[in-house]
């Protein structure tokens, strides 16, 4: 399973485990992520799960489809080209050790 | 004052579990109790009637936290137990087994249950299906068998879902709606007109102003429809879509004043001190208007809301509502309430399927149905949230740029 590293506000970490084909929103809530709240279970109605890919993981997360490119245009923190859904990541082996920043939703 | 009671959230749904994350968020370290009728933890109950149902959602996905996040937090979890009865003055509540619980204060988020047909018109058969809790949904979902009958009574949101679900997984399914068109009570003609064609395209029957007189079953299960214009349709099936109850008998039992719902003022407060209420079952003052809300948006903002109400201070509630509903490749949007509207901006999308019709009361935009169309929803909600006046006509011109006037 791969391991996902969440970086809050003030700097703390968690980490988890995340089945894989399983949504970063998800998990995220499954470990007490604090900020990442996803309001509308991952169906892409709210923007309540926004987080900041990490640069270095950023050519493998990919980039937002249409519908959550334009969803980024409500998050409460600001939008930044590193922006995403986390709901629209799933976990796959490939991301093993990637790094979220969280921002204040 | 010390209060060693715990605080008592009555209703194990979205808006308990909400209150209870909130509870825990302020900084309240108190005993927290949530009693919940159902066998099962807080989950979300919008897949029931969408993926879960269909079954591509695995029913684990569905809850909203994990068992060990309770423990974590110190909330006790007391469920498949009813509360029978409330002693507002006393401070107590019983449950079936018989069971006496104190609280310091109590939220009831009782929430709400689906309208069933009477029994004398064949409510009772079995394979009539409501959905609305886990156990409606994994009941139906080995009912949806390709070919079979499926007969959808209500054409609203819930119904449609329910016959989109069916339609793809090769059921027959006729949606009979008895008002003039479908979504009468929650949509314009245009989003109406839209979902129409969605589902007529999927093979759907639509029969508007058509109403039921019977359902007749063969040896207590469902046989056939007996429409009010002598129609008969064959049904193997069928799913009851015709709006739910706020739960509040346990609330006017406790001489708590409840009409059409619990009723609450801005701070979840309910008419009897200590005790508030939040989700489907209260109802509040809403742009001067008494209102319920049945949503997820609702159970969640008015659940954390009635944690911070359950500690103290807090400003009144004033939501900006937002829906959705997933049928085949189109995914709904609303933002806002139509409630009160006098006309209509249809705005083309840039996509196959999409479009947005733009609510509003004189000049006043008020709410917006996005299908396929994310970027009008999240703008329109901008602009709501704003209140920033909007011109229909930039509205209605597709070469108009929404970010430009949302901002």
């Amino acid at each position: 399973m791969p391991k996902v590293t969440w970086v809050l506000g003030d700097g703390r970490e968690i980490s988890a485990n995340v089945a894989v084909g399983h949504n970063l929103m998800e998990a995220a809530v499954a470990n007490n992520v604090p900020d990442v709240i996803g309001e509308c279970g991952g169906c892409l109605s709210c923007a309540t799960c926004h987080v900041y890919v990490d640069p270095a993981w950023a050519a493998k997360t990919g980039k937002p489809a249409e519908m959550e490119n334009d969803m980024l245009e409500i998050t409460t923190a600001e939008r930044r080209e590193l922006s995403r859904l986390s709901c629209q990541i799933l976990a796959t082996e490939e991301l093993d050790g990637l790094i979220l920043h969280v921002p204040h939703n | 004052m010390t209060m060693t009671a715990p605080i008592i959230l009555v209703g194990a749904g979205q808006a308990s579990a909400s209150c209870a994350a909130k509870l825990r968020a302020l900084g309240y370290d108190g005993a927290l109790t949530i009693i919940g009728d159902e066998p099962a933890a807080p989950y979300q109950r919008p897949p029931l009637s969408k993926k879960y149902v269909s079954g591509e959602l695995a029913r684990e996905r569905l809850f909203i936290r994990p068992l060990s996040w309770y423990a974590e937090q110190r909330i006790e979890l007391r469920l498949g137990t009813r509360v029978v009865k409330l002693d507002a003055a006393g401070h107590r509540v019983t449950l079936a087994d018989g069971t006496n619980l104190s609280f310091s204060r109590l939220l009831l988020a009782t929430g709400s249950t689906p309208r069933r047909l009477p029994a004398e018109i064949g409510g009772n058969l079995a394979n009539v299906f409501t959905i609305r809790n886990l156990a409606d949904a994994d009941t139906i979902a080995p009912a949806l068998i390709p070919g079979a009958n499926l007969l959808v009574i209500g054409g609203g949101y819930i119904g449609l879902e329910a016959a989109a679900v069916a339609a793809q997984k090769g059921l027959d399914v006729t949606v009979i709606e008895m008002a003039d068109r479908i979504l009468q009570r929650v949509a314009a003609a245009p989003t109406a007109d839209f979902f129409r064609t969605l589902h007529q395209s999927h093979g759907v029957t639509i029969r508007e102003a058509t109403g039921l007189a019977e359902l007749v079953g063969k040896d207590g299960r469902l046989s056939s429809a007996r429409l009010k214009d002598g129609t008969i349709l064959p049904a193997d099936l069928a799913i009851v879509g015709i709006g739910i109850l706020p739960n509040d008998d346990l609330a006017q039992a406790a001489g708590i004043a409840v009409e059409s719902g619990i009723l609450v003022d801005g701070k979840c407060r309910t008419s009897v001190p200590d005790i508030f209420a939040a989700g489907d079952c209260a109802n509040f003052t809403w742009r001067g208007q008494r209102t319920r809300l049945e949503s997820v948006q609702n159970a969640i903002d008015q659940g954390e809301h009635a944690a911070a109400c359950l500690l103290g201070e807090a400003p009144d509630y004033d939501p900006v509502p937002w829906f959705w509903s997933d049928q085949y490749e189109v995914k709904l949007q609303i933002a806002g309430l139509n409630r009160g509207y006098d006309s209509t901006v249809l705005r083309p999308g840039k996509r196959p399927l999409s479009q947005s019709i733009w609510y509003f009361r004189g000049d006043t935009l008020i709410a917006i149905d996005a299908m396929n169309d994310a970027l009008a929803y999240a703008l329109g909600k901008k602009m709501l949230e704003s209140g920033k006046p909007v011109a229909k006509a930039a509205i209605a011109d597709p070469a108009s740029d929404l970010k430009a006037l949302a901002s």
